[in-house]
């Protein structure tokens, strides 16, 4: 199948799972459980890469930043806005593109090899709807909850880090943090993990439900779904900075 | 009922079905018999609508489901149950969630009419005390028990088994058989059963047809099987010598040539 091929089976797989829910009770149930999956089960791996990549981001523009001439509030204005605009929109969602994507793309693609999607479609269910779009909605819900998390905890492991190895004092830090800081910078971080969302859940979904064959394909269809997802990821970050920056 | 007319299916060029007719009759085991890959999947596939066929017409209750609108298949979907050969139970829900399910998707009944369904459901396929097991607690034949409960609980008119007895032992496919051939009288559906097995077409097959290399190749009964001069069907159905020899004692039975209640006694002398 070439390119033309799949983005014409991902655009109809699009419009038709925008439809009136056949009970609006189980669908708001799934997603819920969505949110829980994509989110709640999400939190632990993006504290611990923030707090390291804040930790890191300190330590490694101090590291550069040697000329005396400089003060040491710019290593936190850095920090802060490295962490703003790159590091917690995207490196959080290319995390996610790979725990949230695969286990999307493994899910939807067990149900489709153990005929549990032929089975809710002859019950007359719409199988993207019901299967697809709280995903989706699910991933618009948290994933900008979880990127807004990670960059309050990147900051934070970045103050500390800085504290605990005397590069620059809490207060000196805090300071930093309120040098120049422009709201429209959250907002671009936002905009580019609503982006993401749809991408590292979409992506998966379309791989996983259009799976053929047995486990092993399964498989491939996560790496595949993975892989593409990072990929449309890197695009969009390029594509929305030269566009919203 | 269910009628198909000249239903043609290809995958890639390649005839999977070829100019298939037939009627599948209420309140009968209608059974499409044949060996793998001769269609019978595809052909049952194509009746619930998981296949479009290429070409061709079918009709329930005179209904023609081919030409319906999304709406409408979606609504006569509602009054279709269907068994999968790998029971196709959702692994994430308990027993009970999976039977309840298509009740809560599809009914406005409290949460404790719902639950007496599903247990009357439960009950009837013999399955008690299995409500909150999950589906992989359980056996094979549990789990396409728990198949045939979660398709008849919004009480259908069609019920399609894929398969009903793969990977079950003899005896638990014998019960699997008669509890479909029971709640296929009970509840007046037109059931369509998709089987290899020769004991569920010798004990349920109502109406009976052959399947060979995509074609309609036999119809008939499973007292007319018996008689069948067709090359294809006896080499499938009868394909041991045991078999054969089954056969030709159950042909002379049929004549009236050997008694039918004889005892070892009888064949020994």
């Amino acid at each position: 199948m070439n390119f033309f091929t799949h983005l014409g089976r991902f655009l109809l797989m699009i419009k038709q799972m925008i439809t009136k829910p056949e009970n609006w009770k189980l669908y708001w149930k799934e997603l819920m459980h969505q949110c829980v999956e994509i989110g709640i089960r999400s939190v632990g791996i993006v504290a611990v890469i923030s707090i390291f990549l804040g930790a890191v981001t300190t330590v490694q523009t101090a590291y550069q930043l040697v000329s005396p001439v400089i003060p040491r509030t710019v290593i936190a204005v850095i920090v802060r806005d490295n962490i703003i605009l790159e590091l917690a929109p995207t490196l959080t969602c290319v995390v996610l593109a790979g725990v949230v994507g695969s286990r999307i793309a493994s899910e939807l693609g067990n149900m489709r090899i153990s005929e549990q999607i032929d089975a809710l479609k002859i019950m007359g269910i719409n199988t993207k709807a019901y299967l697809i779009m709280p995903k989706i909605l699910a991933a618009l819900i948290v994933v900008p909850c979880l990127v807004i998390l990670a960059a309050v905890l990147g900051i934070w492991g970045g103050q500390v880090a800085g504290g605990i190895s005397g590069i620059l004092p809490f207060e000196t830090f805090y300071q930093g943090l309120l040098e120049d800081f422009i709201p429209y910078n959250v907002f671009f971080a936002l905009t580019k993990s609503y982006t993401y969302a749809f991408i590292i859940s979409s992506i998966p979904a379309y791989y996983g439900y259009y799976v053929e064959g047995g486990s092993l394909e399964i498989g491939r269809a996560g790496t595949k779904s993975v892989i593409v997802s990072c990929i449309l990821i890197l695009l969009a970050d390029y594509a929305l900075a030269a566009l919203l920056l | 009922m269910i009628e198909i007319r000249n239903i043609h299916k290809s995958f890639n060029e390649k005839t999977v079905i070829d100019d298939v007719s037939a009627t599948f009759e209420a309140a009968k085991c209608n059974l499409i018999i044949g060996a793998s890959g001769s269609g019978k999947t595809v052909l049952m596939k194509c009746i619930v609508g998981l296949f479009e066929p290429d070409n061709g017409d079918i009709l329930y209750n005179n209904e023609n489901f081919t030409k319906m609108p999304e709406s409408g298949r979606k609504e006569l979907r509602q009054k279709i149950g269907m068994l999968f050969q790998g029971s196709a139970l959702f692994d994430s829900m308990t027993v009970e969630q999976n039977v309840m399910f298509p009740l809560d998707m599809f009914t406005k009944l409290s949460t404790s009419q719902k639950q007496k369904k599903v247990n009357e459901v439960l009950e009837r396929v013999n399955l008690k005390d299995a409500n909150k097991k999950f589906p992989s607690e359980i056996s094979g034949g549990m789990k396409k028990r728990v198949g045939i409960a979660r398709a008849i609980v919004l009480n259908p008119q069609y019920l399609f088994c894929d398969e009903p007895n793969s990977g079950l032992d003899p005896k638990t496919s014998l019960v699997i058989d008669r509890l479909i051939k029971e709640i296929t009288t009970e509840f007046n559906m037109t059931t369509i059963v998709n089987t290899h097995d020769m004991n569920s077409v010798m004990e349920i097959g109502d109406k009976i047809i052959f399947m060979y290399q995509g074609k309609k190749e036999w119809e008939g009964s499973n007292q007319d099987i018996i008689f069948s001069k067709n090359d294809n069907l006896n080499n499938f159905i009868f394909a041991s010598e045991f078999l054969q020899d089954a056969k030709d004692m159950r042909m002379l039975e049929l004549k009236g040539k050997i008694k039918e209640n004889r005892n070892m006694d009888d064949l020994t002398q």
